[in-house]
């Protein structure tokens, strides 16, 4: 038996069947290419961070300044693309570091999102026990309350600036993210691989960085692009009700909220910001649900 | 014997369930020797595991280990930090699980993970675990392992799998190997293949190896010494041609009779064991065997039998043993195996019984 055994095993165990390497990451971008909707939002994506950086370095006017000699309320010409505004300013100056804000909103506001939820989530569904009684139980009290209550309050009480901005939307936002990684880390724990892992005497915060995190992953991404469009919404609600950035900055929500008080005379000035919020929204959440579908594991082909 | 490295003394695990005390381990004792190979065998839900679980401190809760010593090279087990046992973890006992498939972490490269292991413990240099990772593959013979380090679990087979794992129970050289069901999931020549492997690493590494296992098949194979597990309670132990040749307990006999053997007299018809395993919450007064037992008498309704040496090695817990039920009970032409059949003690018999005695003899147990 044995002299039969061993020749089967260099064979079986030669690794005959192995195929071509796909790692995940390779794997769920595949997929994702093939997911045309997702594709198209990811090329608006790009183009729109490439305006925003842009506008770091060069916009066609100074957006701040108030142009001489300048018609307001302009409509779209050679000179001015997209028209001026109420005081004479250009609009697409000022709607290229509108994108500049919604960029950094948007991602900044998830970064934070991802850096609490992710860690408080974990914490909760690994732990269990009366830590997580504490986390849940504060979670499931705000739940109650309007998230754009808490942070129109928190950013009144923090003070103006960009900042402040996203850590006033993030105050709620962060607790749908650590249900979420909860419910995973939750019966990712149960896993035979993490009572394996505890076998081989990995600390707790290796098994949880190291084998629950990367396992939850793909519904975090997921979820942490869909906090991005939640967070410009956001931001331009608040600039609309005149409490967002300071004032000689420019916003899409500001913008359209200028518009709007002139838009029997000038609908362009409400116009432009109203659908490069709605277009950047709707390719955020292309995105997202093509990511979700990219990592969705019952996918896996 | 020589000096065990394991022994298990008294031990008790149970789980706190809302439907009651699940008492899943009974004042369990055995001993393990350095570089010695023991199988550990019973039905589905008779212990096995949480024994094995019990020794590692991965019990989790609702269960808890109620009772005993688990002395490892001197130290109790149970009596260690939660740091200290981690350290003993992966490093001094390394633990295989049933499922190489679910055991692996399907988003790591089996090499990562197999090093991950090494990283825990710093008894292998930091230097030297790459080295280490591609002759351990090479060990369990994973053909090819430069490149198949850099591989995701899903790429391996079922039986690679299996290899990768051993891989990593063996990367801080451990003294103890428990193998938990490692060849259950596996095809037959697979399971085969497997076996070999550990009885060689055994050989090599002196590792010493506990094979929990129900296949009566696979401790023949590697052990030479076989405990029987029977509702959490050993019921017999002895070496390997002791278990298989003259068993002592009628549920071992049961357990081998239930199995086809190649070398089986042809008389020798295949018999089923009636009956269930006993509730664990409830558990029968008396021999917990007893509600299924062919050679029972009175006395098994009344108290648990103590475990007795029955031969030089061998140790059973029976009223009756086999060796009577041979003399008396004519085991060797037996075709029927219901409960009660062979020794005509059914359990009608039982109520001659006072109630008061019964229910007396009921708190003694619940007591132990």
């Amino acid at each position: 038996m044995a002299t039969v055994a061993t020749p089967i095993t260099q064979e079986y165990a030669g690794g005959t069947i192995a195929r071509a390497q796909v790692g995940l990451w390779r794997d769920g971008f595949r997929r994702l290419r093939r997911n045309r909707l997702a594709l198209a939002a990811l090329i608006y994506l790009t183009v729109l961070l490439a305006v925003a950086i842009l506008a770091i370095f060069w916009t066609p006017y100074n957006p701040a300044t108030i142009l001489p000699d300048t018609l307001t309320y302009l409509g779209p010409s050679g000179a001015h693309p997209l028209g001026t505004d109420d005081l004479g300013r250009d609009l697409l100056s000022r709607m290229m570091q509108g994108a500049q804000i919604s960029l950094i909103v948007g991602v900044g506001t998830s970064a934070i999102v991802l850096g609490v939820g992710v860690v408080v989530g974990l914490i909760a569904g690994y732990f269990r026990g009366w830590i997580d009684n504490v986390i849940s139980v504060f979670i499931n009290i705000f739940y109650g309350i309007p998230g754009i209550l808490i942070a129109i309050i928190l950013y009144l009480v923090l003070g103006r600036g960009l900042g402040n901005i996203m850590i006033a939307i993030s105050a709620t936002a962060w607790m749908d993210m650590a249900r979420l990684v909860r419910g995973q880390a939750f019966s990712i724990r149960e896993r035979e691989y993490i009572e394996a892992a505890r076998a081989s005497g990995a600390r707790s915060g290796k098994i949880l960085f190291g084998h629950i995190l990367p396992n939850a992953l793909g519904p975090i991404i997921v979820q942490a692009t869909f906090v991005i469009p939640i967070a410009i919404l956001t931001e331009a609600f608040l600039s609309y009700l005149g409490l967002g950035i300071p004032s000689p900055l420019a916003s899409w929500g500001s913008i359209a909220s200028e518009g709007y008080q002139a838009l029997p005379l000038e609908p362009y000035m409400m116009l432009w910001p109203a659908v490069a919020l709605s277009v950047t929204l709707l390719a955020f959440n292309f995105l997202g649900d093509g990511l979700r579908d990219a990592f969705d594991p019952r996918q896996r082909r | 014997m020589t000096d065990p490295i394991l022994d298990v003394r008294n031990l008790s695990t149970h789980f706190f369930t809302d439907d009651g005390e699940v008492k899943a381990v009974r004042g369990v004792s055995f001993n393990v020797a350095r570089g010695e190979t023991v199988g550990i065998v019973g039905e589905s839900g008779c212990g096995k595991s949480v024994t094995a679980m019990s020794v590692l401190g991965l019990v989790q809760r609702p269960g808890k280990v109620v009772n005993g010593e688990i002395m490892f090279k001197g130290r109790d087990l149970l009596k260690l930090t939660k740091e200290e046992l981690r350290n003993i973890r992966g490093r001094d006992i390394a633990m295989i699980f049933q499922d190489p498939l679910s055991s692996m972490n399907p988003v790591l490269r089996v090499g990562y993970q197999i090093e991950e292991a090494m990283h825990a413990h710093n008894k292998i240099a930091d230097a030297q675990i790459d080295a280490r990772t591609i002759d351990l593959l090479k060990q369990v013979r994973v053909s090819d392992p430069e490149r198949r380090v850099h591989d995701f679990p899903h790429q391996f087979s079922g039986g690679m799998r299996q290899r990768a794992m051993i891989a990593m129970g063996l990367s801080n050289k451990p003294d103890l190997l428990i193998a938990d069901e490692p060849t259950t999931a596996l095809d037959v020549t697979v399971q085969a293949q497997i076996l070999e492997l550990l009885r060689d690493l055994n050989e090599q590494t002196g590792a010493a190896i506990v094979l929990i296992t129900h296949n009566l098949g696979v401790v023949a194979g590697l052990c030479k010494r076989v405990i029987v597990m029977y509702a959490g309670e050993i019921v017999e132990e002895g070496t390997v041609e002791q278990i298989f040749e003259s068993p002592q307990h009628p549920y071992t006999w049961s357990l081998l009779r239930s199995v086809p053997r190649i070398d089986a007299s042809r008389r020798e018809r295949l018999l089923s064991i009636e009956g269930l395993p006993p509730d664990l919450i409830e558990l029968p007064v008396g021999c917990k065997f007893n509600p299924r037992c062919p050679f029972r008498i009175e006395r098994c309704f009344v108290d648990a039998p103590p475990t007795e040496e029955v031969a030089p090695m061998q140790r059973a817990a029976c009223w009756v043993t086999m060796k009577t039920a041979y003399a008396e009970m004519g085991a060797a032409d037996i075709k029927d195996t219901s409960p009660g059949a062979a020794s005509g003690v059914h359990p009608r018999g039982r109520q001659a019984l006072p109630e008061a005695e019964v229910t007396a003899t009921v708190a003694e147990s619940v007591g132990d």
